[in-house]
């Protein structure tokens, strides 16, 4: 299975430097935003990992010809978006839709953060505390070492 | 005959290697001074036969021997000689090959400058680089063998992809694994430390060099990749959040934080378990992007051939050497301590953010590359995650990095006061807020918030290091070369960002049908098709297109895209036309006929897109300079602190 | 050994139980949406009679087949035996949805490999596959007496697949087993 969708693949677009380049016509500068917006962030279900906008497969083209006619008609990201996921489900997105499953994808990055400055603040504190504490001879002795090893 | 004798240097060179894993480790742990003795020999014996085995395949790929499988299948008769040799790396068995060769070299290298390590740690830093060439080496024998012969031998062999024929892409892996295998560098370096429960500021000052000449190359590595690309994949794009790409993303920004925290490490021997901690990551983080490209668990667009396998054998090498170093950690950390006491606003404390903040950033990156996996591995479902999102995440993260990277080298170490800091701070930061007003005011086709953002941020971290460097009280010229490396990388940085800001917001992309004559303007440029010939090259055919290029009134200049096929391959390449600028590139490629002599095209305008890897220029510039310092090779006056 | 130094091994440990379960995982198959719903509708020609009209609602009542097909998929010509032996064991109907695809070339392709299918719909310009999420084709979904999708086997299928899965669930969806 793995192997013949490999082959399949392989055919369909093994190189992705081959892009078809349609030409379509827009009367309206946002519709054609929307279109290059749109194509960029939704994906080429069968390549290996590339957007409408850069794949040459036929269903590419089909799809890029689909999100064309919605757009010229006047209808909105959240609709084409929505036409997409029901056909080929969540994945044909490259802006994953923030829902529970994804809550961690998405809030993730900022906990990471701010569970790296709250460990940082309490490692201050604690550094604090120990400062307050007087330093025995020795350690006095290693201090300076160190302090003259540094250049 | 070849492939074999090279087959068998293979297996020598893993004998070796166990015997280097091995001896020298039990030897410092009992103290036995001549199995400590046969670590740098076993290093070189070890270098000497890898060598052979990689120069047994490139002979073969040189001599069209293709009764050996995996010359057969990435070199063919007609490959120039230049992609015959780098036809070597082409593929994952050979890839691996150079792996292990640039490991084994590495290897060589510390055990050749290593006068002033005392000789146990040495010999635990080369028995554990050992222990990570047995996995290499053993990965190909058993898995990914490059010199398995094919019977019968073809012909001519399939060609190595044509995307791949280009000088660019030929250096690219070598570049990066340099960064790979050299953060084993520091890897090896803390695990010896850990086992000895003795961290110095001089094992800082053994390790900074190696840690920033891994960075340099990896820094080129990922410049050189972002750069072919750009002009070879044909569609302007210069980053794609590819799991190939986050790969090695993860590593270089670890790397980036190691590289400060052994400042600290070295100069205030605070940190020691962090510093460890995080040359343990940046190496794993490298071994993980191995695996991750080459198991197959996830869609890339470099598509290793996959193997289960492979991926299995990588997953426990992976949870050997991490799972292990990791539980080495565990258990020797706290007995790491670290003295150097600092106040909360410190050149210390500005450093730690800084590594909080680029941890933080390699975590996102890592979470968003598997978290694809993760649903689907909890049945949840498929979902994709790319630039849309990465982008989205990343320049929250950058803000704070930011903001810092502007005051760290201001500074002080041990203790600052918030009114030196913000006397120090205004003049560069009023001279950003002019910047990032004035120059899109005067020049941006339009106002964008972003703009702002990227531009008095980056012109922050550029003014803060040049006024710093101003403000050392001796000539700039007197100042150690580690200085100046210093505030080069940070301009380097700079100027990425406002290559990354400009780029993005300004860069204006067309398709367009023009038939012979016509004219289009994209900004202010006009672009005219003048006309499309077939053009028959050495191996390929090509429709090649002439295109006059003129800003406003000035003299044109012509531009020639082409479309390709090469003999070999059946489908048609885009080869865009690009005319390079400091300020801006032009870019064309050329799409399909339309009938009556008419083509579509495809036309890009893409402001400050050279900035992206003029900055990774002067980052690694900086950060060979830095690894360079004099103090460096001051290495046999060695200071030994006892902690 | 302190809480805090223990952490860095158990999220690894945490990220190797995923990669392990990861390399069991085909990163390609993507699941349909369109599964336990209604099947999206058309009216298409068929391919012997272009005036005659074929649609999902025909199928009412029965449980078919809909096979995604083309005469210049190589994968198609794999499964196309498995086809034809399917239906000559089995009293189900197969319907073929040839995607993309000339005329000429189908009828030729059916007239050399044999011809399974009840009847054939031509789908020329792929919109229809577009709205059943067809991404690889052969791809081959099946369909309960309500018109619900109940499967969709992307890729080739195998004897295997009828035997195991497709048959079994063909002969539950008769007994009215689902709900």
């Amino acid at each position: 299975m793995k192997r013949w969708l490999a082959t399949c693949l392989l055919i369909l677009c093994s190189l992705h430097a081959e892009a078809a380049i349609e030409v379509y016509q827009f009367e309206q500068p946002e519709h054609e935003k929307l279109y290059t917006q749109m194509i960029s962030e939704l994906r080429c279900l069968v390549c290996q990992n590339q957007n409408l906008s850069a794949s040459n497969s036929a269903l590419a083209r089909d799809l890029r010809k689909q999100t064309y006619e919605m757009v010229i008609r006047g209808q909105a990201e959240a609709q084409i978006v929505d036409y997409m996921v029901k056909r080929y489900g969540d994945f044909v997105l490259y802006r994953p839709p923030v829902k529970f499953s994804t809550a961690l994808l998405w809030f993730g990055p900022f906990i990471l953060l701010f569970l790296g400055i709250a460990l940082l603040i309490a490692t201050l504190r604690k550094r604090k505390e120990s400062t307050n504490k007087p330093l025995s001879d020795s350690q006095h002795k290693r201090v300076s070492e160190l302090l003259d090893s540094g250049d | 005959m070849i492939p074999e004798i090279g087959h068998i240097a293979l297996i020598i060179a893993l004998v070796m290697a166990v015997v280097q894993a091995s001896l020298p480790m039990i030897g410092a742990q009992q103290r036995k001074l001549e199995w400590i003795n046969l670590a740098s020999p076993l290093a070189r014996g070890q270098f000497l036969f890898v060598a052979v085995a990689y120069g047994c395949l490139t002979y073969s790929f040189i001599v069209n021997d293709f009764s050996v499988r995996y010359v057969a299948s990435t070199s063919n008769t007609a490959l120039p000689l230049l992609y015959k040799v780098s036809g070597v790396w082409g593929a994952h068995e050979g890839s691996l090959l150079l792996w292990a060769l640039l490991l084994s070299a590495w290897t060589v290298v510390v055990s050749l400058f290593s006068r002033g390590i005392p000789l146990l740690i040495l010999a635990r830093v080369l028995s554990v680089m050992g222990m990570i060439s047995i996995g290499f080496i053993s990965f190909m024998l058993f898995t990914s063998n490059p010199f398995v012969r094919l019977f019968p031998a073809p012909m001519d062999g399939r060609s190595l992809n044509p995307l791949l024929q280009d000088f660019g892409l030929a250096i690219h892996p070598p570049m990066l694994y340099m960064g790979y295998v050299g953060f084993s560098v520091a890897f090896a370096f803390s695990i010896a430390a850990m086992i000895d429960g003795k961290l110095d500021a001089a094992w800082a000052r053994w390790v900074r060099p190696w840690t920033n000449i891994a960075w340099v190359f990896m820094t080129l590595g990922i410049a050189l990749g972002s750069w072919w690309a750009y002009y070879e994949l044909g569609w302007g794009g210069w980053w794609f959040w590819d799991p190939v790409e986050n790969a090695s993303l993860m590593p270089w920004l670890v790397g980036t934080a190691l590289i400060h925290s052994l400042a600290v490490t070295e100069k205030r021997a605070a940190f020691k378990s962090w510093t460890v901690l995080l040359a343990i990551f940046s190496f794993s983080l490298s071994l993980l992007g191995t695996f991750l490209v080459r198991s197959g668990v996830l869609t890339s667009v470099h598509a290793f051939t996959t193997d289960p396998a492979r991926g299995l054998y990588i997953l426990v090498f992976l949870v050997l050497v991490i799972g292990g170093s990791l539980a080495l950690y565990a258990w020797r950390a706290p007995s790491l301590r670290s003295i150097g006491q600092f106040s909360a606003i410190s050149r210390e404390t500005g450093l730690l953010l800084n590594n909080v903040v680029l941890v933080a950033m390699a975590g996102s990156v890592l979470l968003g590359t598997i978290y694809p996996l993760a649903l689907d591995a909890l049945g949840v479902g498929k979902i994709s995650v790319g630039p849309p999102y990465f982008n989205q995440i990343m320049v929250p993260l950058g803000v704070p990095l930011f903001l810092a990277m502007g005051l760290g080298l201001t500074l002080r170490w041990k203790k600052d006061s918030t009114s030196r800091l913000s006397k120090k701070a205004i003049i560069p930061m009023g001279l950003a807020l002019l910047i990032a007003i004035l120059l899109p005011l005067l020049f941006a086709p339009e106002q964008h918030g972003l703009t702002f953002i990227g531009l008095i941020l980056a012109s922050w971290v550029a003014l803060a290091a040049m006024i710093w460097l101003l403000n050392q009280g001796r000539s700039p010229f007197k100042l150690p070369a580690s200085t100046w490396g210093a505030v080069i990388a940070h301009i380097g940085m700079a100027v990425t960002v406002t290559g990354i800001t400009l780029t993005s917001i300004y860069s204006l992309e067309k398709d367009v049908r023009l038939a012979p004559n016509e004219q289009y303007s994209l900004g202010d440029y006009q672009f005219k098709l003048i006309g499309v010939q077939k053009v028959q090259r050495d191996n390929y055919v090509a429709y090649q297109g002439t295109v006059e290029a003129s800003e406003r009134g000035e003299q044109a200049m012509l531009m020639h895209p082409e479309k390709r096929t090469y003999l070999s391959q059946s489908r048609p390449m885009t080869e865009a036309a690009i005319d390079p600028g400091l300020f801006r590139d032009l870019f064309v490629a050329l799409g399909e006929p339309l009938g009556k002599g008419a083509w579509s095209l495809r036309i890009y305008h893409k402001p400050f897109v050279r900035w992206i890897w003029l900055g990774a220029l002067f980052m690694a510039l900086g950060g060979l300079m830095a690894a360079l310092d004099k103090r460096y090779r001051r290495l046999s006056s060695r200071v030994e602190v006892t902690v | 050994m302190r809480l805090r130094t223990v952490i860095p091994l158990f999220a690894f440990m945490l990220l190797a139980v995923l990669l392990a379960v990861g390399l069991r995982l085909n990163p390609r198959e993507v699941p349909s949406p369109l599964i336990d719903k209604l099947a999206p509708g058309f009216i298409l020609p068929t391919l012997y009679k272009q005036s005659a009209n074929i649609s999902p609602a025909d199928m009412k009542g029965k449980v078919w087949l809909l096979n995604v097909w083309a005469s210049w998929c190589g994968a198609c010509r794999a499964e196309h035996s498995v086809l034809n032996r399917f239906v000559k064991d089995h009293q189900v109907e197969v319907v073929g949805l040839n995607y993309k695809d000339g005329s000429r070339e189908a009828k030729q392709w059916l007239k050399k490999l044999g011809n399974p299918y009840a009847k054939v719909a031509v789908d020329r310009e792929g919109l229809v596959g577009i709205d059943w999420g067809v991404y690889g084709v052969p791809e081959t979904f099946v369909i309960d007496q309500q018109g619900v999708i109940r499967y969709k086997n992307i890729g080739p299928v195998k004897q295997q697949d009828i035997d195991e899965t497709i048959m079994p669930l063909i002969v539950q969806l008769q007994q009215g087993n689902v709900s």
